[in-house]
């Protein structure tokens, strides 16, 4: 099968195209230099159309289009904004775009997006205009469960997922916020974080106010979620509440801290996840200079650690929340990038890596197109 | 009621829009109707500098003549010019 890995950073675009045995990686791009780009989605009801989240240092956020697969781009003509805001209200304005998640198999250009400070809106016309979700926008809670930027980068809205099975169920994740669950198209939410630690908190046992660095939905059995969170890793099986907390089945020594987790499309009990030091001041770097990525072929149960190929020792990378990614191989090959510009490819489902791509500026998104 | 024709100068941030011109004519007597005399002309550049709540971005500045706009609502004299400043430091 024919991917190409698409490389979003503080930077610009770029694109990995792995040769017809995937043997070699040839990079091109830069696309968009000097934009941040924090994603790049395609769309899989119609492959050629790719969306990018971006902005530059100086400019608004927006959203850019492409129907050739990435050779060419075009603005939205009406990027995502937050409603103008009445007397006396909170005015808002998005500042990034962060996330991107195409709709429903059966609802063709609908497309959900992420801002910071946390905002949901939704295009009809495969991202070409976009309109605010008033259903948690203006959520009378809203401005309980998004407080604002009480993370280094901001508050995002992200994890918007779709479920293959209902159009109208939606889940999204908030750093910081929790993880919130829609039944109906995203016009109602209610928190969905019973379960997770949120060790910050006065109250660990708040409905709300979590942190979720990255939720995941299994393709083919969507009852099945799986949390990277700051404060662990967890599984969630609907129509259970409460999440499991999976991630202290990994050695003590590494921890369940980290960004991305990524779940194999083949099978809902394989996931992946880069853990990272989370103590102290919470350094955000490979554990103890030595990269290592973990998978579970048991649904969190236990872990087996995967590091060949990956740097032995000093070796400090930080792999952030879209920056990691699974293609459709049986075993999928996995790639991640880091924020010191390198990407890594797993063949085998991790079992060695190589690195694929380096100097790159900081790495935001790494996701697959087919 | 005429409405001034004047020159404005674009920062080299917002030039995809403009067609790499830095220098282009939009009509207006407030930096609102100048801007959306521009937006008319080069589709989206205005949301690039203005957000959505009809501030200036943060790290956009206005000024008409040497003399710096904090709203859009301010008037512009006849013959000023309105530039678009971009202002960014850090790597």
């Amino acid at each position: 099968m024919a991917t190409t890995i698409w490389v979003g950073t503080r930077k610009g675009a770029f694109a990995l195209k792995p040769d017809a045995r995937g043997r070699r990686h040839r990079l091109a791009g830069p696309q968009f230099l000097g934009h941040v780009v924090h994603h790049v989605v395609q769309d899989p009801r119609a492959p050629a159309c790719l969306l990018m989240a971006a902005k530059t240092g100086h400019l608004g956020p927006t959203v850019f289009r492409s129907v050739d697969r990435g050779r060419t781009w075009k603005e939205a003509t009406r990027p995502p904004a937050f409603r103008r805001a009445a007397e006396g209200e909170l005015a808002r304005a998005v500042n990034r775009v962060f996330w991107l998640t195409p709709a429903h198999a059966t609802e063709p250009g609908r497309w959900y997006a992420g801002s910071s400070p946390a905002g949901l809106f939704r295009s009809d016309d495969a991202g070409d205009t976009w309109e605010p979700v008033a259903g948690f926008n203006d959520h009378p809670m809203r401005s309980r469960w998004a407080t604002g930027p009480g993370t280094p980068d901001g508050e995002f809205l992200h994890s918007i997922l779709v479920d293959p099975r209902d159009a109208r169920h939606l889940y999204l994740g908030i750093s910081a916020g929790g993880v919130f669950e829609s039944l109906d198209g995203g016009a109602d939410w209610a928190p969905l974080n019973e379960g997770v630690a949120a060790d910050f908190l006065p109250d660990p046992t708040v409905a709300f106010g979590h942190d979720p660095h990255c939720v995941v939905q299994h393709p083919a059995r969507p009852d099945r979620l799986y949390q990277q969170n700051h404060c662990g890793l967890y599984r969630l099986d609907r129509p259970a509440r409460r999440w499991t907390r999976i991630g202290e089945a990994l050695p003590r020594t590494v921890g369940d801290v980290g960004f991305p987790v990524v779940v194999d499309p083949g099978d809902a009990d394989v996931a992946w996840v880069v853990p990272m030091d989370g103590t102290s001041v919470w350094p955000r770097t490979s554990v103890g200079g030595r990269p290592a990525v973990y998978v579970t072929r048991n649904g969190g149960r236990s872990w087996r650690r995967l590091d060949r190929g990956l740097p032995r020792r000093q070796a400090w990378l930080t792999v952030l929340r879209q920056a990691m990614c699974a293609d459709g191989r049986s075993p999928p090959s996995l790639y991640f990038g880091t924020t010191g510009g390198t990407v890594w490819h797993g063949r085998n489902g991790g079992e060695s890596w190589q690195c694929v791509a380096e100097h790159l500026p900081e790495i935001y998104s790494v996701t697959v197109a087919r | 009621m005429l409405v001034t024709a004047r020159t404005v100068r674009i920062a080299s941030p917002l030039r995809s829009y403009t067609a790499g011109a830095a220098v282009v004519r939009a009509a207006g007597d407030t930096a609102a109707q100048v801007l959306a005399d521009l937006e008319r002309h080069h589709p989206g550049i205005r949301f690039r500098m203005i957000d959505e709540q009809d501030r200036i971005r943060p790290h956009i500045r206005l000024y008409a003549g040497d003399r710096e706009l904090h709203g859009l609502e301010e008037a512009l004299g006849r013959d000023e010019v309105l530039h678009v400043i971009c202002a960014l430091s850090g790597g």
